[in-house]
């Protein structure tokens, strides 16, 4: 009977191997990133470093906002008291734009950053993405939030990242990383076809995004000469150069101009 | 049962008998070796598909909940609950792996490759060596199976059925990147080793039959194996395309399945229906054939209506390829066809009428002995008839209308798969048991498992019929969120604690049969009492499987005959006449 | 026990009935079967010293256990024609109400005709995902299409069901005879929402169709 002891044991082993593999489905989220970087060239030097801040201005007449009719998830609905509304143009009451996307875009040469230690927060509340376009660093945490407790899935469509598409039944968090550089990644949500966002993901921290006062900082810069760029997801994106010394504070305008 | 013959196996001069280990037991072309190591890797995943179904069953029961302890094991990357995603690959993996690794495998790989040629009277198969390589193609198909749930994205996601353009879109489901490609490649290997097995059961059953065992005296058993392989040979080459032109269509941008290029999505029901109705019957077939086999060796008497049940295997097997419509009743399909095929589907229940009515007719006035082979074998009619007759309600047009892709049909292929197949399989495992490892499997915990297996299979199944007419659909990970369906928590809560049981029960069988393979008391040639001709050599067979070629006078199921005292007779023994005529 | 949920259709008459006859018929093959089965099993136990009846078979059996279950199956299916062609291959005439549905992942889009009643024009107005309403007693023809994947329509109450495949039009029709609300369920494994692909059904009166469909007319110019 020795063949079958044989036969057994090779039975158990693989039951074996099976067993252990069964719960790597999903491959780790790339911690490596983060720690790396730290010993770079070119750290930023506080005391010389620089801010560029300012506002990004509309002017012209902005595109109507579409009703969003949830009729068919009233947990988003009550959400939305006065109705909710696409978010393709928020021009704010003082004349400047939301949800436009500053950041530099050229001028840092080989300085690298490590990613940091807290991580983007994307909610997903009222059948809304909040914020609806933000930047995050690459290997950085982004803890992805369901507050609605009704099935959301967040699909990205990056082209260099790799993609994800991934469900939330309930109430719950859950943790992504990008890896690569790669802007204004579309960000849907295959059960509400309304829902978009945009996501960037940037090798350094210098980015903002216009809230309802349209303004944004950067703050933290070293001296140099820089291209900044502002991005807004129906009017493109717009460029300056500027240079800025040690321990300036540099204030810059940009204007969007509906149709 | 007595009759012990010593079981000394004898060493005679085998031309090929090989020496190492590795020839002897692992890269092996006796048939009884293949057909040992088909048994255990499809008992392997039968273990595996369970496990499975547990976990979908739990998430019916308990949706998106924590699961205690194991839950960080299972689901540890999306915060120990299963995942959306993960649902419809659990339904995949529980379908595909069953059907394609236990049922079939188990059925024609480890029950045809060991009884065809000790049933016929063959030393071997008619091909050795590429009945070993059958084998070694199921292996890498294991493999490439398993890999899957390791890729990127899971493994494949889109059904059993991987119905374009799910399938074949990669960016339409998680599993459909590389899993489902792991997927394809795992059924073409599983479809060539399924071929090669074909074409040797058919040559051996045709050119390999000891003298004078006629076509009309062969076993049930080796009837069904030999018309399944027919089936075998006839379908898969569909499947087989059907897959490369999926792979082309997700590889290298072809459209023979996607509207975007001209291509019709529902080719690939067609095409896949083609084969899986025949599969359908592949899986079932073989079951029919070893309870018919068993059923008459219990009831001490012949088969009732030999010919018959003959004839409604060939008619099953024919009526099998013009009834694949009936899966796609709903498709879009034009809606004429449903008629021809419905009223195709209806016949084709006749001659499984026809088989159930000779099972009883063999019943009737027999010698019943309850032994747990038998009360497999007829749990098999039992549920295979419950099975049957929930089809009709699916065959029915308009009645599938509202059956149609709900639990209903959920519960009919459970009852003709695990209710038929897995019970005939069950049967055949303590039936054969003996002559496999020349031990008896204990009778006592057989009908154990048999029993708790029984009783919690219908508590399973049963409420899906339930769940069926509610119209709660198939392969949906959370039912509750439909106001239709609410109420049905408690249902399923019932019927994922029976599943547990289920499971459980199979431990026992599982103990038993690896205790037995051991500790078992040792066999004698022919524990059961049998005529065919398997119980005519040792148990287990040496390696050429007869120490003298059998001759054979009659067929097989000469129970009862008046012709000798005992009860049984033996095809290959020679009767004297008797002196007086 | 005993049937299907409640119908709110002109289907679930027939359908339902169908049901029913199969469930008798096979009630009575499924406790005849299992009835004799049990019997043969305490009656022809196992006795000692006694020999089974040594018999093959029996034509005559034979053949009326071929013919008899044939016939009834034969007749089942032919049974069965009318309803199927009521429901799935004869269309109702011009006084139908016409409705576009879109399925793609994990939505159903419902398109109505405005105010000229007629389907592909300008006024055409699209209804809030897995929002659907219809009329009743008047017969609705949907024109059903998938953007994506196989989707399938599935009102249990309404007693329809019909796949979407991306690429093609697909029209089914029924007409509603009770006021309320229902589920559309997707039927098709159509990916990770499959689950909960949720359609939120109203069947009202004319009346309140027309209300509905006005005030919708509104909103989805802005407020």
């Amino acid at each position: 009977m020795k063949k079958y002891l044989w036969i057994t044991i090779a039975l158990l082993l693989t039951m074996w191997m099976v067993g252990c593999g069964g719960g790597g489905q999903q491959p780790a989220p790339d911690e490596g990133a983060a720690g790396e970087g730290e010993e770079a060239a070119g750290s930023v030097d506080s005391p010389t470093a620089a801010t560029i801040s300012g506002k990004v201005l509309f002017t012209g007449t902005a595109p109507e906002l579409d009703p969003i009719l949830m009729d068919a998830e009233p947990v988003c609905q009550e959400k939305h008291p006065d109705g909710a509304f696409t978010e393709t143009v928020i021009v704010n009451s003082d004349g400047t734009l939301m949800n436009v996307f500053v950041y530099v875009k050229d001028g840092l040469g080989d300085l690298a950053f490590p990613a940091p230690q807290e991580p983007v927060l994307l909610d997903q509340t009222g059948c809304q993405y909040v914020p609806h376009v933000f930047g995050m660093q690459v290997g950085q945490d982004l803890i992805i939030r369901n507050s609605d407790g009704i099935l959301h899935n967040i699909h990205p469509m990056p082209t260099t990242n790799r993609p994800f598409n991934l469900g939330q039944p309930v109430e719950m968090d859950t943790t992504r990383t990008f890896d690569q550089v790669e802007m204004f990644i579309t960000i849907e949500c295959d059960v509400h076809d309304w829902m978009l966002g945009y996501v960037s993901v940037l090798n350094h921290p210098y980015f903002d995004t216009t809230g309802n006062e349209g303004s944004f900082t950067l703050p933290n810069l070293p001296p140099g000469t820089y291209t900044i760029a502002a991005w807004h997801e129906l009017y493109g994106e717009q460029t300056m150069e500027v240079t800025i010394g040690a321990s300036e504070a540099m204030e810059i305008e940009f204007t969007f101009e509906g149709g | 049962m007595s009759t012990a013959t010593p079981t000394a196996a004898t060493h005679k001069d085998y031309r090929y008998a090989p020496v190492s280990f590795w020839r002897r037991y692992v890269f092996s072309t006796d048939h009884k070796i293949i057909g040992v190591q088909f048994l255990f890797s499809s008992l392997l995943f039968f273990i595996v598909g369970g496990l499975i179904a547990l976990l979908m069953r739990t998430q019916l029961a308990w949706p998106w909940q924590e699961i205690p302890v194991l839950g960080q094991y299972i689901y540890g990357s999306t915060g120990n609950i299963l995942s959306p995603e993960g649902y419809p690959a659990l339904v995949t993996m529980h379908g595909t792996i069953m059907i394609f690794f236990f049922i079939i495998p188990v059925l024609s790989g480890a029950f045809g490759n060991f009884l065809i040629p000790l049933m016929v009277g063959a030393q071997d198969m008619a091909f050795p060596r590429l009945n070993m390589l059958s084998y070694w193609f199921m292996v890498p198909a294991f493999l490439v199976m398993i890999f899957g749930f390791f890729v990127e994205g899971g493994t494949a996601a889109a059904g059993w059925t991987s119905y374009v353009p799910l399938s074949a879109l990669p960016d339409m489901v998680p599993g459909s990147g590389m899993g489902q490609t792991m997927w394809i490649i795992s059924l073409l290997l599983v479809g060539t080793a399924s071929t090669m097995g074909a074409i040797n059961y058919i040559t051996t059953i045709v050119m390999l039959r000891a003298k004078g065992m006629h076509m009309f005296r062969l076993p049930m058993t080796i009837w069904a194996l030999f018309i399944t392989a027919i089936l075998v040979l006839l379908a898969t080459p569909v499947l087989t395309s059907a897959l490369l032109l999926l792979l082309f269509d997700r590889t290298i941008g072809t459209t023979f399945f996607l509207p975007e290029g001209g291509g019709n999505p529902l080719m690939w029901q067609h095409l896949f229906w083609f084969y899986s109705h025949p599969a359908v019957y592949i899986m079932i077939l073989p079951a029919m054939g070893m309870a018919s086999d068993i059923i008459s060796c219990f009831a001490r008497k012949p088969l009732f209506g030999y010919k018959p049940m003959v004839f409604s295997i060939m008619a099953i097997a024919g009526l099998g390829f013009i009834v694949w419509g009936h899966h796609m009743f709903q498709s879009g399909m034009n809606p004429v066809l449903g008629i021809t095929f419905m009223t195709s589907t209806m016949m084709i229940a006749l001659p499984s009428a026809i088989k159930t009515f000779n099972w009883l007719g063999t019943l009737w006035q027999g010698q019943i002995h309850l032994t747990a082979p038998m009360l497999n074998a007829l749990a098999f009619v039992s549920t295979f008839v419950i099975g049957g007759l929930s089809g009709v309600f699916a065959a029915a047009t308009p009645v599938d209308i509202f059956l149609h892709d709900t639990y209903w049909i959920v519960g009919h292929i459970h009852y003709v798969l695990f209710g038929g197949s897995l019970f005939g399989v069950f049967g055949a495992i303590q039936y054969w048991f003996p002559k496999m490892f020349g031990r008896m499997m204990n009778e006592t915990w057989g009908k154990v498992h048999f029993i708790l297996t029984f009783v919690s299979f219908n508590l399973v199944f049963f409420p899906m019929f339930i769940l069926g007419a509610y119209g709660m659909p198939r392969r949906i990970a959370d039912p509750y969120n439909y106001t239709f369906l609410s109420n049905l928590q408690g249902t399923n809560q019932f019927m994922t604690i029976s599943a547990y049981v289920l499971a459980l029960s199979q431990v026992i069988l599982f103990v038993n049969f690896f205790v037995s393979l051991y500790r078992g008391r040792k066999a004698a040639d022919n524990p059961w009492q049998a005529n065919t001709l398997e119980w005519t050599t040792t148990s287990p067979p040496p390696l050429e499987n007869f120490h003298a070629l059998p001759v054979v006078y009659r067929g097989p199921y000469e129970y009862s005959s008046p012709e000798v005292e005992e009860d049984w007779l033996p095809q290959n023994r020679e009767l004297v006449p008797a002196p007086a005529d | 026990m005993g049937g299907l949920i409640p119908g709110a259709s002109t289907f679930a008459g027939p359908i339902d009935s169908l049901f029913m006859v199969v469930l008798i018929v096979t009630g009575v093959a499924f406790v005849l079967v299992e009835g004799i089965l049990v019997y043969f099993l305490i009656r022809y136990r196992r006795r000692d010293g006694g020999k089974a009846t040594y018999t093959h078979g029996d034509r005559r059996i034979e053949l009326t256990w071929t013919i008899i279950p044939g016939l009834m199956l034969f007749g089942l299916a032919l049974y069965q024609y009318n309803t199927w062609i009521d429901a799935k291959i004869f269309m109702p005439g011009s006084d139908a109400l016409v409705v576009d549905v879109s399925a793609n992942q994990f939505e159903w889009e419902a398109t109505y005709p405005g105010g000229d009643g007629l389907m592909d024009t300008p006024d055409d107005i699209k209804a809030p995902i897995n929002i659907l309403h219809f009329p009743v007693n008047r017969p609705v023809i949907i024109r059903l299409t998938s953007v994506d994947v196989l989707h399938s329509f599935f009102i249990p109450a309404l007693r329809v069901k019909q796949d979407a495949v991306p690429g093609r039009t697909i029209m089914f029709w029924f007409e509603a005879t009770q006021q309320g609300e229902h589920d559309l369920a997707c039927a098709e494994l159509c990916g990770l929402g499959h689950y909960r692909m949720r359609g939120q059904v109203t069947l009202e009166s004319q009346a309140d169709f027309d209300a509905w469909l006005e005030d919708l007319e509104a909103r989805s110019q802005g407020n």
